[in-house]
């Protein structure tokens, strides 16, 4: 069992909590690799997707692992708007709760959404993205594909490079790197770097080659300028020059340093298509690891002793 | 009819006095202040163990009307600010429609006349809408009685336009109320940029922001010699800037609320919009400073930038919340409750904070406890608890981060020209 009811930031689990998914997340994949790959684990509960932002991936990824247990996973898609133009969030939940769902999943437009829905609703809220706050699931499917790959965690240096102040992955990787022992190295230009890194327990580094040779991991960040009003660096050609990932840094790092990126990819900006494809690049192993991972949440917050598991 | 308030400590340094004495009123103005005074026929109204001041003002005030109604009006602002022991507010402009014309003062100053509690001073807008784009009509709305003019709620962008706005006004002898907040540097940001902004994930404004207009109005009331007012200051930055302008002698003066003084950023835990406003929560530090501002004189006044919001917009995502909290009845018990009773200030400080400041930087008529002047007079008893919780609060809007808190300090009489606006704390409806 989670210490926590809900999974709303990376820090509502203790260290403990995130080695139980993890562990019990192994369990999982081994049933994804199965032809027949469905439990009956969380028959006649219901989970919902509330999304109020467009995501093909996170919520295929949600379903997919809803289904996988048997759940009865509903999509419900809405638009994240001011009273004037349609119904509050409040009310968005408290409808949810009169449906009475065991679980909703929310991917929200503004940082906090989560935290709002579950104080008003008693289902289990998971943070499905939440802003430029949080991503959780994302964080421990991340170190789901590390523990695997590189087959431990404690001290691993993860580079995160890009545009971290906008990055809710990077606002859940940071805490959760720092929850089992790894270091987290933030690399980008200043200007999309947020205004206290310390903040969130990491160094700061505005050099990528700089800090290559010492990085286990290489965590691209999608970079999304269409966010910006005025853009904070001066052309995509001179991001991709100083922090792209590409073959010629490839041959700079440690042999055995690992690419990663939460996608979906700008091929040629923040990540070469020579280094997406090759072997050093475990983007799909990272998709993977994510319904493993979304089984084991859902599964744990809904009561699952470990024993059902991979039943 | 008299009036008289007996054996309270009367306090005002504007004529020097901090005392027990009794103050006597008829028609409408104070005719003896002194010892042993009693009236032959009247009322006697028991003050001893309270402070009798000369008239509060709340510089800064959004009564909602016209416009939102749902949110607030001339009565129900004017109510909240009797109750928070005021005698006076300055209305904002950024009404629905915005009062920017002769007319949208004189309908504010007749609302006022039939169903306002106390006085109540229209802000007009410097620019037509608030759009800082040509200036509004300034002439007209002084003739109607408006004491200053604002943008508030938007800063002036140009500077070229804020330029021709104090060239204006300074030419009529107003007063230029500054929103300080450059929006290609605040970008809508819902909290201080900084430490509370990187944890919570939210869009933050620097302090930057602030100052960097701060410094610009300073030198434009150079340029000028227009009196600038600036509304709202929370940062240390921008405090220093106006201690070094006042210092070089630049007719600036300037405001800090309740929230500002009282409220860090640290405060907001979570995502509790009660704690959103605009300039937002500051660090600790900025606090500090703020304090530090109003005990060497920097700052000339207590404003509460009392901005009522209903509860159904402010329950919104953070980032959709209006920004705005009201202010108007805790402005006074917090001040006491922080300032007074810990020592920081004294009696006469808080006068000069709530009375005599704000009446001068805003060129409204000064009261004195001294025979002759109008019976503008407020009263507080220092010992008083009060619980802040919805029913206590008068406004139509309850958006207010001190729900919950006990305060000292509770405003029990107001007298408005001599006529009862608050009495024994209850609000004596007209």
């Amino acid at each position: 069992m989670l210490s926590c009811k809900h999974i709303l930031t990376i820090d509502d689990l203790t260290p403990d909590d995130v080695a139980l998914v993890l562990d019990t997340a192994d369990s999982f994949a081994e049933v994804n690799e199965r032809r027949i790959k469905k439990l009956p684990t969380l028959r006649g509960r219901t989970i919902v997707n509330l999304f109020f932002e467009p995501s093909t991936r996170t919520r295929t990824s949600f379903e997919i692992a809803a289904k996988r247990l048997s759940a009865d996973g509903v999509n419900f898609s809405a638009s994240a708007s001011a009273t004037a133009k349609g119904e509050s969030l409040r009310d968005t939940a408290k409808t949810l709760s009169a449906m009475s769902c065991d679980l909703v999943v929310v991917r929200h437009k503004y940082a906090g959404a989560p935290q709002m829905l579950a104080e008003c609703m008693d289902a289990h809220v998971v943070n499905g993205g939440d802003g430029i706050h949080q991503h959780p699931t994302q964080a421990l499917l991340d170190l789901f594909t590390m523990r695997r790959t590189l087959g431990r965690l404690q001290g691993l240096v993860v580079g995160i490079v890009g545009d971290v102040a906008h990055s809710r992955v990077a606002g859940s990787l940071v805490p959760a790197l720092r929850k089992v022992g790894a270091r987290p190295i933030l690399i980008g230009p200043k200007t999309l770097m947020p205004p206290r890194p310390e903040v969130l327990g990491a160094e700061v580094s505005y050099s990528l080659d700089e800090v290559l040779p010492e990085l286990d991991v290489a965590y691209m960040l999608r970079v999304q300028f269409e966010r910006e009003a005025a853009m904070p660096i001066p052309s995509v050609r001179e991001y991709a020059r100083l922090y792209g990932m590409n073959a010629a840094r490839l041959v700079r790092a440690k042999p055995e340093m690992i690419v990663m990126h939460p996608g979906p990819m700008n091929r040629g900006v923040e990540i070469s298509s020579e280094v997406a494809d090759s072997p050093r690049s475990v983007v799909l192993d990272q998709v993977n690891a994510g319904v493993a991972v979304r089984m084991a949440v859902m599964y744990l917050l809904l009561g699952g002793d470990s024993s059902g598991a991979a039943a | 009819m008299a009036l008289l308030l007996k054996g309270g400590r009367v306090v005002d340094p504007a004529v020097g006095l901090d005392a027990v004495a009794d103050v006597v009123v008829r028609d409408g103005a104070i005719v003896e202040v002194g010892e042993g005074l009693s009236i032959p026929k009247g009322e006697t109204i028991d003050c001893s163990g309270k402070v009798v001041m000369p008239g509060f003002v709340d510089v800064h005030t959004h009564l909602r009307e016209p416009g939102r109604e749902d949110e607030e009006t001339v009565a129900s602002g004017t109510a909240a600010a009797a109750h928070g022991g005021f005698t006076a507010v300055c209305a904002m402009p950024n009404t629905s429609p915005v009062c920017d014309t002769g007319a949208a003062v004189r309908f504010l100053v007749e609302r006022a006349e039939e169903r306002g509690l106390v006085r109540v001073h229209p802000v007009g807008a410097l620019t037509k809408g608030q759009m800082g784009e040509q200036l509004a009509e300034i002439g007209d709305m002084m003739a109607e009685g408006a004491v200053a003019f604002s943008d508030d709620g938007r800063g002036i962008q140009s500077a070229g336009m804020a330029r021709t706005a104090m060239e204006y006004l300074s030419g009529l002898g107003g007063l230029y109320v500054a929103h300080c907040e450059d929006e290609s540097l605040s970008r809508g940001g819902s909290v201080n940029e900084g430490v509370v902004s990187t944890r919570l994930g939210l869009p933050g404004q620097p302090a930057a922001a602030e100052e960097v207009m701060v410094a610009r109005e300073i030198m434009l009331a150079e340029l000028t010699g227009c009196r600038v007012h600036i509304a709202h200051l929370s940062t240390a930055g921008s405090l220093a800037l106006v201690r070094e302008a006042k210092r070089r002698g630049v007719p600036v003066t300037c405001e800090a609320t309740p929230h500002h003084l009282f409220l860090d950023e640290d405060a907001i835990a979570s995502y509790d919009t009660a704690y959103k406003m605009n300039p937002p929560l500051r660090t600790p530090e900025d606090r500090e400073a703020l304090v530090a501002g109003l005990v060497d004189g920097t700052i000339d006044c207590i404003a509460t930038d009392h901005a009522p919001h209903a509860a159904h917009e402010k329950e919104l995502e953070f980032e959709l919340a209006p920004f705005g909290v009201i202010g108007l009845e805790t402005a006074v018990p917090l001040a006491v409750t922080h300032l007074v009773r810990t020592k920081t200030l004294g009696w006469g400080d808080l006068v000069r904070l709530f009375c005599h400041g704000p009446r001068s930087a805003f060129g409204l008529p000064q009261v004195r406890l001294e025979p002759g002047a109008t019976a503008d007079i407020t009263v507080v008893n220092p010992d008083s608890q009060v619980e802040v919780d919805a029913s206590w609060i008068v406004s139509k809007s309850r958006n207010t981060p001190f729900l919950g808190q006990t305060l000292y300090g509770v405003p029990t009489e107001v007298l408005v020209g001599g006529r009862w606006a608050l009495r024994g704390g209850e609000v004596v409806s007209l």
